[in-house]
């Protein structure tokens, strides 16, 4: 039986355990402070295996402060020579169960997570009027942006992922050119984005992103995938359903022409009669894949430009006019290279950062 | 060649160096080549962790970035850790089992040139037009994609490499099993001697898929193959495979010496034999085993499915038990001992809770769920740099001090390894315990920069003011290793006092043809047995006195390394192009397979040194030893 002041050191314990990790990072991105199922059942086998092998550390940190405390030179004499045990079954008999009966504990949720959080297969779940009960956003990584396309909603967007709170949202994975790997730490494990096949899993979002202080969750690239690895960054935006069904439904209207000016002026420089941007970014979300570059339907809702840098037109004239500076070994042309070799002017960029600006679905 | 150690000229030690077999003297050319590119891939360490001083820092450049910690990881592992136990393995393992030399002397020299040969080349791409910079796991569709000539370096870079380690894995196999002295039964074959074979064994069956895959990338980049290219029908998943049963393995390539190294200095700096020996060599055998079936934890969050991830965290989680096994073990070998804190002691005892730390974190990691979050973050890189530097650069500090004297016949100074210790120790531990916090706050590992808003800056400059002290002790233990190569004061058999095992019975460093006569092994620790009984001679020999036969030195093994590495930069510049290119390569490759002809028809009976000479060598050895053990008595207490 335990006594009780036993047992009240070991609550003591894993409270502060749990204090400790959980004040680790920010809300937005770190781990240790779950903000979804799969994050949270992720963050209680670190917990569970913590304190599993926090008993281990214990244990041996025991046995070795006594053994170099005692048997140290000076105690025992300089010339002391010490029986040359051979060893004892039965110590080694226990020092083997012990560890086997230690990774049991562990062994048993480890297999019923590992097949819990790979199970998709509501993913293709229909009601009646065939409509899809879960939401299924299909992700590709590409050197060194993200594409969210939502096949059944028919939309697209790249670097903003935006998706409802409260329910499983399903993934499908696949990678342009080289390998990355999808993660989003707050809401849980990832996934690598292989260029040959799909992977599939899902997360839940439980808070809305709102509610933080960035706005967003961090998502990241987690594989070496090239010089911008590092910058390979996405943002999440989690809304409750019903803001994220405004969401969508705003995305399938057709995107409304600038009325400002200056803006128009951007409009025309970003078409084809003008730098040609269009070519490589698709400013309609409804339309098919253009491929090379992010869809920029929403970028004006955005909260960072190329993932990692602040939203201010100052740091978008700058990112246009020379972005191997801020991402080197992005597929973006130098403006010049587009504009018959010509710098662009102040009020080329002006204007261009102002369309930019002005593409907004939400209010 | 003579064992009167004459002053000879640098030119003519240089000469003896490139045409050596001697183990011995493999085993310095080892210690030295994998020093230096220890010190290399230092320095690359310092410059990842300047460059993540603090946060937006931009003393690399992104691209710079990459191939630094890509070179960091491939030197540090490829050309540092495993050539200096490489260096260990040769100096102590013949000596432990009463053999003259290794199986395969000619070889054994060849293994060397091969490695070094194979190392110049990779780093030499620095000077080339860029490293390699896909990281040193090289995986297939970043590797392919990636320009420039970096990876080629890589690729043939390490093939060549890995001949030369293939090769020593072979010889110590041969060695191990047919060169025992008599009496010295498997199950009386010292710790070190047990994790070198099995060692050698992991790297006969690990490095030929590393072989492979290699190869396969040589292909897919020099001749335009498809095995990796997805858009041909390729698939990158299989490198990730043949890496990882490859890379998997090779963790306990490099940490199972290390044990050994442990072991010894466990028994002797206690006094006691080892506890459990045999749930030790049990232990050492099924963890090395056990590293083939485990490749896959490497690849949880690839998308191998459930049933794989599971099966393969179970298997991953199992290893602990025998590695727990060890621990327990060591601990109850100082139990009850006697214990005396040198310094190839201090780093020993500091081995176990740095290792233990890097273990349970293993274990951590096998829980595949768990692993999605920590893999490819700083927690990862944390974890394995417990395993890898808290295990085995501490074994190669410790390994380094506790047989400077048996290949040097000199004592490295025991104040200075404490200064070295305590800095590198707790720099150690500032710079990488941070980083499991750092990977669980989510940062990925492999960034050359992070944004300020993220929380990390804290944590990432405590962690680079770690390794900086890191740097201090390291290059305080080079200026001990000057010094005690300036005094140059000799050293007699057993300058730890408390040997156990062969190689101490025998002069610091010993004649080149180690044992005059084979010694009998009465059981385990077969010196301290004779010591214990008051064996005045040492040891109780096996045979009389009588003619050994050497193998003669040869240049032979230097010149097919170097026809090899010639041909590869033909190989390699073949693809620009270049109308030298193909010549070159022609010609390395006539160099290497006409001297392996020249050898293969030249016989090279060796020689004989007579009984004469054996018993002049070892009167001067004896009155060597005399005028030691009287310089001791009048200098010392």
């Amino acid at each position: 039986m335990m006594k009780g002041p036993k047992k009240w050191r070991l609550f003591a314990l894993m409270t502060a355990l749990l204090v400790f990790l959980s004040g680790c990072g920010r809300e937005e991105i770190s781990t240790l402070i779950p903000a979804g199922k799969v994050a949270q059942d992720q963050f209680n086998l670190l917990i569970l295996s913590s304190i599993v092998m926090l008993f281990v550390i214990i244990v041996v940190t025991i046995i070795y402060v006594l053994a170099i405390v005692k048997f140290r030179r000076s105690k025992v004499g300089e010339d002391m020579i010490p029986e040359q045990v051979e060893g004892s079954a039965r110590l080694e008999f226990i020092w083997t169960a012990i560890p086997i009966v230690l990774l049991l504990i562990l062994a048993v949720p480890t297999v019923y997570s590992t097949f819990d959080l790979a199970d998709v297969t509501a993913m293709d779940a229909q009601d009646e009027e065939g409509v899809a009960e879960n939401l299924t956003v299909n992700v590709t990584g590409k050197l060194y942006w993200w594409e969210f396309e939502y096949p059944e909603q028919e939309i697209r967007t790249a670097q903003e992922l935006v998706v409802p709170t409260g329910e499983r949202v399903y993934f499908n994975l696949i990678a342009a050119d080289v390998k990355h790997s999808f993660w989003i730490p707050s809401v849980g494990g990832k996934l690598d984005v292989n260029p040959e096949n799909v992977n599939t899993f899902y997360l839940e979002f439980d808070k809305e992103s709102s509610e933080l202080e960035e706005g967003v969750y961090f998502g990241k690239c987690a594989e070496l995938c090239g010089p911008s690895h590092a910058l390979m960054d996405f943002k999440v935006k989690t809304l409750n359903r019903e803001d994220f069904d405004a969401w969508v439904a705003a995305m399938q209207e057709e995107q409304e022409a600038p009325s400002e000016a200056l803006a128009q002026e951007g409009e025309e420089l970003f078409g084809p009669d003008g730098l040609s941007c269009i070519q490589c970014h698709a400013v309609n979300s409804a339309g098919a894949a253009t491929g090379v570059g992010p869809n920029l339907t929403t970028f004006g809702d955005r909260t960072t430009i190329a993932g990692f840098m602040e939203h201010d037109e100052e740091t978008l004239k700058n990112w246009i006019a020379n972005p191997q500076e801020y991402k080197p070994g992005n597929l973006m042309p130098e403006a010049a290279s587009l504009n018959d070799g010509k710098e662009l002017t102040d009020q080329e960029l002006n204007a261009l950062a102002a369309y930019l600006m002005s593409l907004k679905v939400e209010e | 060649m003579s064992s009167n150690s004459q002053k000879k000229g640098f030119g003519a030690t240089i000469w003896d160096y490139m045409t050596t077999v001697d183990h011995k003297k493999i085993a310095i050319l080892y210690l030295i080549s994998g020093g230096f590119f220890f010190l290399v891939g230092g320095v690359e360490a310092m410059m990842i962790r300047i460059q993540l001083m603090k946060a937006g820092n931009d003393f690399l450049s992104a691209g710079t970035y990459n191939e630094v910690l890509t070179m960091h990881g491939t030197t540090m592992i490829f050309l540092a850790a495993m050539p200096i136990l490489l260096a260990f393995m040769n100096a102590v393992s013949p000596l432990q089992i009463g053999a003259r030399d290794v199986a395969f002397p000619f070889l054994n020299s060849l293994g060397f040139w091969l490695f070094f040969f194979g190392g110049i080349f990779l780093n030499l791409s620095w000077f080339l037009g860029g490293a390699p910079d896909a990281g040193w796991t090289n995986y297939a569709s970043l590797a392919l994609a990636s320009e420039g000539h970096g990876i080629d370096f890589y690729s043939l870079g390490l093939t060549i490499s890995g001949f030369g380690t293939l090769i020593a894995g072979i010889n110590f196999l041969v060695t191990i099993i047919n060169m025992r002295a008599p009496g010295m039964t498997y199950m009386r074959m010292p710790l070190f001697t047990w994790t070198t074979f099995v060692a050698s064994a992991l790297i006969l069956l690990a490095f030929p898929p590393l072989t492979v895959g290699i190869f396969f990338m040589v292909f897919d980049r020099l001749f335009g193959a498809n095995f990796f290219d997805v858009t041909m029908g390729g698939n990158t998943i299989i490198w990730e495979h043949f890496f990882w049963i490859f890379g998997h393995p090779e963790v306990y390539i490099l940490i199972l010496p290390a044990f050994g190294i442990f072991s010894e200095i466990f028994a002797i700096f206690s006094r006691k034999r080892l506890f459990g020996y045999t749930a030790l060599v049990f232990a050492t055998i099924l963890i090395g085993f056990y590293g083939f079936m485990v490749w896959a934890h490497h690849m949880f969050t690839v998308g191998l499915g459930p049933t794989a991830n599971a099966v393969f965290a179970l298997a991953t989680m199992i290893i602990a038990v025998p590695t727990g096994i060890k621990i327990f073990n060591w601990l109850l070998t100082i139990w009850g001992g006697n214990i005396s804190f040198t310094v190839p002691m201090i780093y020993a005892v500091a081995f176990i809770p740095s290792f233990v730390a890097g273990g349970v974190t293993g274990v951590m990691q096998a829980i595949a769920p768990l692993d999605y979050q920590l893999h490819d973050s700083y927690f990862i890189v944390a974890h394995f740099h417990y395993v890898i530097v808290g295990g085995v650069v501490l074994a190669i500090l410790a390994g380094t001090h506790l047989y400077w004297p048996k290949m040097f016949g000199t004592m490295l100074s025991e104040k200075l390894g404490k200064w070295t210790f305590w800095f590198f120790f707790t720099g150690f531990h500032l710079t990488f315990f941070i980083q499991h916090f750092l990977g669980l706050m989510g940062m990925p590992r492999r960034v050359y920069t992070f944004g300020a808003d993220q929380g990390w800056d804290l944590f990432n400059a405590i962690s680079s003011a770690g390794a900086l002290l890191m740097a201090i002790g390291v290059i305080i233990m080079l200026v001990n290793v000057v010094m005690t190569v300036a005094k140059n004061e000799r050293v007699g058999n057993d300058p730890w006092g408390d040997g156990r095992t062969l190689e101490w019975a025998i002069p610091s460093p010993p004649p080149f043809y180690n044992f005059a006569q084979t010694p009998l092994v009465r059981g385990l620790d077969p010196y301290w047995i004779e010591k214990m009984e008051g064996n005045k001679e040492g040891m109780v020999y096996a045979e009389p006195l009588g003619d050994i036969h050497m193998p003669n030195g040869s240049i032979i093994p230097f010149v097919i390394s170097f026809g090899m590495f010639t041909a590869a930069f033909g190989a390699m510049y073949h693809m620009d192009d270049h109308a030298w290119a193909l010549p070159v390569l022609i010609v390395g490759l006539a160099i290497t397979f006409g001297s392996m002809l020249v050898r293969s028809l030249k016989d090279d009976l060796g020689f004989h040194i007579s009984k004469e000479e054996l018993i002049a060598d070892n009167e001067r050895i004896q009155k060597e030893a005399r005028a030691l053990e009287g310089g001791k008595k009048g200098g010392l207490k």
